[in-house]
């Protein structure tokens, strides 16, 4: 905290002129913007709208609890018929799907029965006959890696029970060879099969008793709890796995289940450190599209990346996708994996360093900093650092390192354009061939230039709206 | 065969830790792959798809290190060869699991904010106010978050279109607050100096300034008079035009009328728009505190006038204004144009319009300077800063062309104004001495300063004289004498 009493942006010699009063000084480090924003930065800061409509996005999101209130089937949850297919990340065309995008659809397509093998998939996407491929976040879902959901995968419900409103995510297969990292083989059927028809249904008996014994489960509470215990949500999930199965196992126990299936399920959700994420991130989602659509406000609702685009959404400019090319994350790699077998950033779990976790909450998870070869302090520093593209700070979700300071949360388009820092997500890295699975994980950041366009849309609707 | 795995049970380190040792070993000489990992199921499964065999018995409390090295570079390497480049390599397995725990630490000091509106998050003093330089087509940006924030601003800036600083100034105005500027030089805001603000002591009088180096000529006159000056508001040159109507001068003349120390308000203006500058008086005049109105243009009072009057509604005596002779006397010389040279805007105006009455027509381009008429410039103009600091901060521009006008035959008296206070040069008499000394013809100099400025005002002054000029503090006393000096006074 400082008690300056003059902030400076700007020429340091008016500063060092001030401060030759023995006056206390604040410096803003100012540099210039991004190439070509210059215009669009200050129209959209005098639009009238801007300030209360931020104002307005950040209290909407930060106002939404989630709780889990269901477990169920796509099709039932999301009426996903045969033949549709979900995917992350902003829309795409097969022709245009990356490696890991495709692996994940051909598990589905075999997952469904609409081909015997996977490899048949190929010529089904590429005919078009009979299927669909439409983004997760058009449907109220968010999907982890590839996120691809078909009809049979069951999904988690969560629910913000002032509205209503409603988002959904696939349960989490664990690591190594699985669906969401683009691997198809056998035994990735096997455990899907085995998630549809003993895990899916044991988490919803198990998720429907608690609702009526005691409540849902607050998926928010969860996560303000595991960011004071290590985790940030994205690439750990630890604690938050842990917590969500001190909460549903007296249901398990009691649930008439056979002891070995009740078994075989805390086996794998407890053993699978990534259990919690495919909650944390429809949680994340579901506050953020409170925060959608309001006029005038610079904050970003989405970003999302189907392996070969990443995507922005923004409230103030609706449902339109800004995109660029995904980059490939810097980080390490599995075994002999190296950056040429890794495919550009891929999923929309990056929904929680829209929220304000995941690498945003870098600086709460020390034990997963070397994962991108980084240091504590770093971590300290990139949490500091996004306050600076952040119009907010958390009041549930708290660092304790950093004197219990509030998480940053919702990135404004325009501080992104104004200070050239790029909003940091830990990620997983899927290998570049389809079926391959897992080959590291790391750090990324969106490609620079979909803020600009962003910000050049705000800006004409900000004219539009001023001049009639 | 040149495989080695081994098993360390009991030795423990975090996946990621592993992670990075297995990458710092595979990139030792002589390795051709390694892994260093937990045995768990996955990591034995990655092993063995590597080529390693792991023994059975390996357990998820296991640490195993598997390693092969590179033995195609030479055709049959011995077995003690080999045996040795794997000591060298497990040696280095244990140094890179040693590193891994003890990294060095990156830099724990703050990162400095990055724009205004992240940094006034982080300051919880009520009084404090933001002072925005940056480049004037982002200045709109910065000073908006202040103006959102709450806090007064003030816009060093220039080169800031209209259209930003009505848009500012509207936003600011139903929190009240104050947006000085943009391309306000001055401000003396709860004693404290902004911009290129003069040292004065605390007094009955405010000023609510629409241009800089006006209010610097108050403080400086006042100042000589014994009279301080408690809060010098700058508002911006353009405040009082159509455009803008005054928003900011409002403002300003509020907060004075409600500090209680303040006897008497000076409202010090270039020439305003007359339909903003009725309803500016008619404002003034529902004002507790006494308002007096130096709003400059023809035939309207020069500035030396207004501190003037300002002496005498406060009754104070009006004191002799400082000159100081040169140190060797300048004659008439061949030429008969007037040179004035300026860094202030408000200074060359007032010179300029002083001149026409007595020369006709005064030009204002640099052109003029170098031509067959007369010319005033004003070296901070928009038109000479766009991507380079003000001349009261670099000099260079000016000396360029004092030098060509000190050659030119037809220079009959160069006028100078210099203007010292904070931020403003150190040292701008030195500098301007070799100049000065080049010259033939009379120099006048306005000297705008206050005892207490930090370049030192009585060495300033002597500097100058010495290196040849007549030095004045009245800027309009300046113009007068040069005037008078080519023998155009009435």
């Amino acid at each position: 905290m400082s008690t300056a009493r003059v902030a400076t942006t700007g020429v340091d010699l008016l500063a060092d002129a001030v401060e030759a009063q023995a006056v206390d000084v604040t410096r803003v480090d100012w540099r210039p913007p991004m190439p070509g924003t210059e215009a669009d930065l200050a129209t959209v800061a005098v639009d009238p709208r801007r300030a209360a409509a931020n104002a307005q996005a950040v209290a909407a999101m930060l106002g939404v609890t989630a709780h889990l209130v269901d477990v169920g089937p796509a099709s039932e949850v999301l009426g996903l018929e045969r033949g549709e297919f979900l995917h992350a990340g902003p829309p795409i065309e097969w022709a245009r799907a990356s490696g890991p995008l495709r692996g994940g659809l051909m598990a589905g397509a075999a997952l469904e029965g609409l081909v015997e093998d996977p490899q048949d998939a190929v010529a089904l996407f590429e005919s078009g006959a009979g299927v669909s491929l439409e983004p997760c976040h058009h449907r109220g879902t968010v999907g982890p890696m590839a996120g691809v959901v078909t009809p049979s995968m069951w999904m988690f419900v969560l629910e913000d029970r002032a509205t209503g409103r409603r988002t959904h995510c696939s349960l989490n297969e664990g690591l190594g060879k699985v669906l969401r990292y683009g691997a198809y083989s056998p035994d990735v059927l096997t455990r899907l099969r085995w998630m549809g028809d003993v895990l899916g249904p044991a988490l919803r008996a198990a998720v429907r008793a608690t609702v009526d014994a005691q409540g849902p489960v607050d998926v928010t509470g969860i996560l303000t709890q595991m960011l004071q215990m290590g985790d940030e949500a994205h690439n750990r999930n630890r604690a938050g796995t842990l917590m969500l199965l001190r909460d549903l196992a007296p249901a398990l126990a009691t649930s008439g289940l056979p002891a070995t299936d009740v078994a075989e399920v805390l086996r794998f959700v407890g053993g699978n450190d990534h259990f919690f994420l495919n909650l944390a991130m429809p949680a994340c989602k579901l506050a953020l599209d409170a925060a959608r659509d309001v006029p005038g406000s610079t904050m970003v609702v989405a970003m999302a990346r189907n392996g070969t685009d990443f995507g922005i959404q923004v409230s103030g400019t609706g449902d339109e996708w800004f995109t660029g090319p995904a980059q490939v994350a810097d980080g390490l790699y599995l075994g002999d994996y190296g950056p040429d077998d890794a495919n550009p950033d891929i999923g929309d779990s990056a929904i929680t360093e829209t929220a304000g976790i995941g690498g945003f909450a870098m600086a709460t998870a020390p034990a997963i900093v070397r994962l991108v070869g980084g240091s504590v302090p770093d971590a300290l520093a990139t949490t500091r650092r996004m306050h600076e593209i952040t119009l907010a700070k958390n009041p549930r979700w708290s660092v304790p390192v950093l004197e219990f300071q509030g998480t940053p949360t919702g990135i404004d388009v325009t501080r992104v354009c104004r200070t050239g820092i790029l909003p940091q997500i830990n990620t997983g890295m899927a290998g570049r061939v389809a079926g391959v699975g897992q080959v590291g994980a790391g750090l990324v950041t969106p490609p620079a230039e979909i803020f600009p366009q962003a910000l050049a849309r705000l800006a004409e609707l900000s004219t539009r709206t001023q001049t009639g | 065969m040149s495989a080695h795995v081994e098993l360390r049970p009991g030795a423990y380190a975090d996946s990621v830790t592993l992670l990075q040792v297995s990458r710092t070993v595979a990139q030792l000489p002589g390795v051709a792959a390694a892994q260093v990992a937990m045995a768990t199921p996955l990591n034995v499964e990655v092993l063995e798809g590597m080529g390693f065999e792991i023994p059975p018995e390996a357990g998820v409390n296991d640490l195993v290190v598997a390693v092969r090295l590179d033995d195609t570079a030479n055709d049959s390497p011995a077995e003690a060869v080999l045996a040795d480049v794997l000591a060298d390599v497990l040696a280095g397995v244990d140094r890179a699991l040693a590193d891994s725990t003890r990294r060095p630490s990156g830099s724990a000091e703050l990162a400095a904010h990055r724009t205004t509106a992240t940094a006034l998050r982080d300051v919880h003093d009520g009084g404090v106010v933001v002072l925005v330089s940056v480049p004037g087509p982002s200045a709109v940006v910065e000073a908006m978050d202040a103006v959102e924030a709450g806090r007064d601003v003030m816009i060093f800036s220039d080169n800031v279109p209209v259209e930003h600083e009505l848009a500012l100034k509207r936003a600011a105005e139903p929190g009240g607050v104050l947006v000085m500027g943009p391309d306000c030089g001055t401000a003396i805001v709860d004693g404290v100096g902004l911009g290129f603000a003069n040292v004065v002591s605390p007094g009955p009088v405010g000023i609510v300034a629409a241009s800089g180096t006006g209010c610097q000529q108050l403080l400086a006159l006042l100042d000589h008079a014994g009279v301080g000056v408690t809060s010098a508001l700058g508002v911006g040159g353009r405040d009082l035009g159509a455009d803008v109507g005054g928003l900011a001068t409002r403002e300003a003349l509020r907060r004075l009328d409600a500090e209680e120390s303040v006897e008497l308000v000076v409202l010090v203006s270039k020439p305003p728009a007359p339909e903003v500058a009725t309803s500016v008086q008619e404002y003034a005049a529902g004002l507790a505190t006494p308002v007096e109105l130096a709003l400059l243009g023809a035939g309207q009072p020069d500035l030396t006038a207004a501190a003037e009057r300002v002496l005498e509604r406060l009754g104070r005596p009006v004191p002799t204004w400082p000159v100081a002779e040169p140190a060797t006397a300048r004659g008439p010389v061949g030429g008969t144009m007037l040179r004035g040279l300026f860094v202030g805007g408000t200074l060359a105006g007032e010179a300029r319009q002083l001149a026409a009455e007595a020369l006709g027509a005064v030009g204002a381009a640099l052109d003029d300077l170098h031509g067959d008429g007369h010319g005033v410039v004003d070296f901070g103009d928009d038109a000479y800063t766009s991507g380079r600091a003000h001349p009261m901060i670099d000099p260079t521009l000016r000396l360029d062309h004092l030098a060509r006008v000190a050659d030119d035959p037809r220079t009959g008296v160069v006028l100078l104004d210099v203007v010292l206070g904070h931020g403003a040069e150190p040292d701008p008499a030195a500098l301007l001495a070799p100049a000065l000394e080049a010259v033939t013809a009379p120099v006048v100099v306005s000297l705008v300063g206050t005892a207490g400025d930090p370049q030192g005002l009585e060495r300033q002054r002597a500097a100058l004289a010495a290196a040849g000029a007549e030095v004045h503090l009245s800027n309009a006393r300046a113009t007068r004498r040069a005037l008078e000096l080519l023998g155009a006074t009435r």
